[in-house]
């Protein structure tokens, strides 16, 4: 049976992992080769490194840091930050990167993902989505949320499914950082319009978090930061709790 | 041993050239016929669209050569639908080494593609699956299948059951991603190698 997914998040800046972590078992906590490499062992479906510098000298780090990466972790992984043309996707690709995801650029300019799809496989192409709900309707920000767009999330959604993404990543900005729970209404009806998987993200504080997004909010991935980093949720442990809730989950 | 990984147009192939690495074992990615003929083993890659992919191998007769290739070739993806005789993708003919025909998902419930970690159940006596459980999860990502055949080595179920690898005599296919599927997938290369 095809299992939801567990995907942990890592924010990249300068080549390094930010926010704190505190796993002791690691060497260095900030080495996101050996913390990708540990949550893949740790049971960890796919990973995500988000560039959160992205200036020119970082896009060298960062391809780098891919290639590094991919010789040392055996799960797909995506990269996204700061990507906005087919050049970067082709340098992240090379480097052993399995997806990306755009974001911003995607807003800016909707033909990139048609262009993407095109060159690379839908396969390979995740558009990010941060959502933020404002005067009464779900709306697509920017700049990691910080602006808001004229554009609504819902028909976006459809949007960009239509123009070849491969995958959605689905920020609510109102459920991140509250560790109150997924955007689970919002997920569902993404989720439920699209043949495409959607993976939430934004608001994960316990277990049972993801339990209701996989069944309220019928997202096909959960992704997190935080509680993974800081070890407040165990990976294996988050998946054998799913696993005896009936969630289909790899073990 | 001289591993020879086929270049065309395929995309993914940095993936496959990492899982070689983790491995150990050196490798040349090539289009030449001679280095591909004295290759010991072979891996034919991809990640693509069927008629752009027969197209790309054309151009370079790599569709003439790779069915006549004599030692173990392990095609994965498109690598393993463009070994098949047809594929409903773009109504291409395909290679032929596997006299099945490649069809498109339909279903109304489930998403197309299919993409994510499922469960395979291989037969008794597939090699690439030695030291592995019967069932193990390994990574998809694909619309189209080939059905359940009598060259069928281990099925999967997404919509209906279908190939998740194929064998006949020298030839060895994978619908998913060996080279990003955990430790099971690399179990699975090892194998191959050790063939």
């Amino acid at each position: 049976m095809l299992t939801k997914r567990i995907i942990p998040c890592l924010d990249i800046k300068d080549g390094r992992t930010v926010k704190g972590t505190n796993f002791v078992d690691l060497r260095d906590a900030g080495d996101p080769v050996e913390l990708g490499a540990l949550y893949a062992q740790e049971g960890a479906d796919e990973l995500v490194f988000l560039d959160i510098t992205a200036t020119v000298d970082d896009r060298k780090t960062l391809v780098n840091l891919v290639r590094e990466v991919a010789r040392h972790v055996n799960i797909p992984f995506t990269v996204g930050g700061g990507i906005s043309s087919i050049q970067d996707v082709s340098a992240l690709l090379n480097a052993g990167a399995d997806k990306v995801s755009i974001n911003s650029s995607a807003v800016r300019n909707p033909d990139l993902i048609d262009e993407l799809a095109l060159q690379f496989g839908s396969q390979c192409i995740i558009v990010a989505i941060d959502t933020r709900w404002v005067d009464g309707t779900d709306w697509v920000h920017t700049h990691g949320g910080r602006k808001i767009t004229d554009i609504q999330t819902i028909p976006w959604a459809k949007e960009v499914e239509n123009r070849g993404a491969g995958e959605i990543l689905l920020t609510s900005m109102d459920a991140d950082g509250t560790k109150a729970g997924f955007a689970n209404a919002l997920t569902s009806t993404i989720s439920s319009n699209s043949s495409i998987p959607i993976i939430a993200s934004g608001g994960a504080g316990s277990m049972e978090h993801f339990y209701e997004v996989f069944t309220e909010g019928k997202a096909d991935a959960g992704l997190a930061a935080s509680i993974f980093h800081f070890k407040e949720i165990g990976i294996l442990d988050l998946k054998n709790y799913l696993a005896s809730k009936g969630i289909p989950m790899r073990i | 041993m001289e591993i020879a990984i086929v270049k065309y147009n395929a995309g993914n192939v940095a993936s496959v050239m990492y899982a070689l690495d983790r491995i150990g074992v050196p490798y040349t990615w090539t289009d030449d016929e001679s280095v591909l003929r004295q290759a010991d083993k072979i891996i034919f890659p991809g990640v693509g669209e069927a008629s752009t992919a027969m197209a790309h191998l054309k151009e370079k007769g790599l569709d003439l050569l790779i069915p006549q290739l004599k030692q173990p070739v392990l095609a994965t993806c498109i690598g393993m639908q463009l070994l098949c005789k047809h594929s409903e993708e773009n109504d291409t003919t395909c290679m032929g080494v596997f006299d099945v025909e490649v069809k498109r998902f339909q279903s109304h419930e489930l998403k197309i593609p299919h993409v994510g970690w499922n469960s395979i159940q291989a037969s008794q006596d597939n090699p690439l699956m030695e030291g592995l459980k019967k069932e193990e999860f390994v990574y998809f990502v694909h619309s189209f299948y080939v059905p359940v055949n009598p060259l069928t080595t281990a099925v999967c179920d997404y919509v209906q059951p279908f190939s998740a690898m194929l064998h006949q005599d020298n030839f060895y296919a994978a619908q998913f991603h060996a080279e990003i599927s955990g430790m099971a997938g690399q179990r699975i290369i090892e194998n191959f190698l050790a063939l």
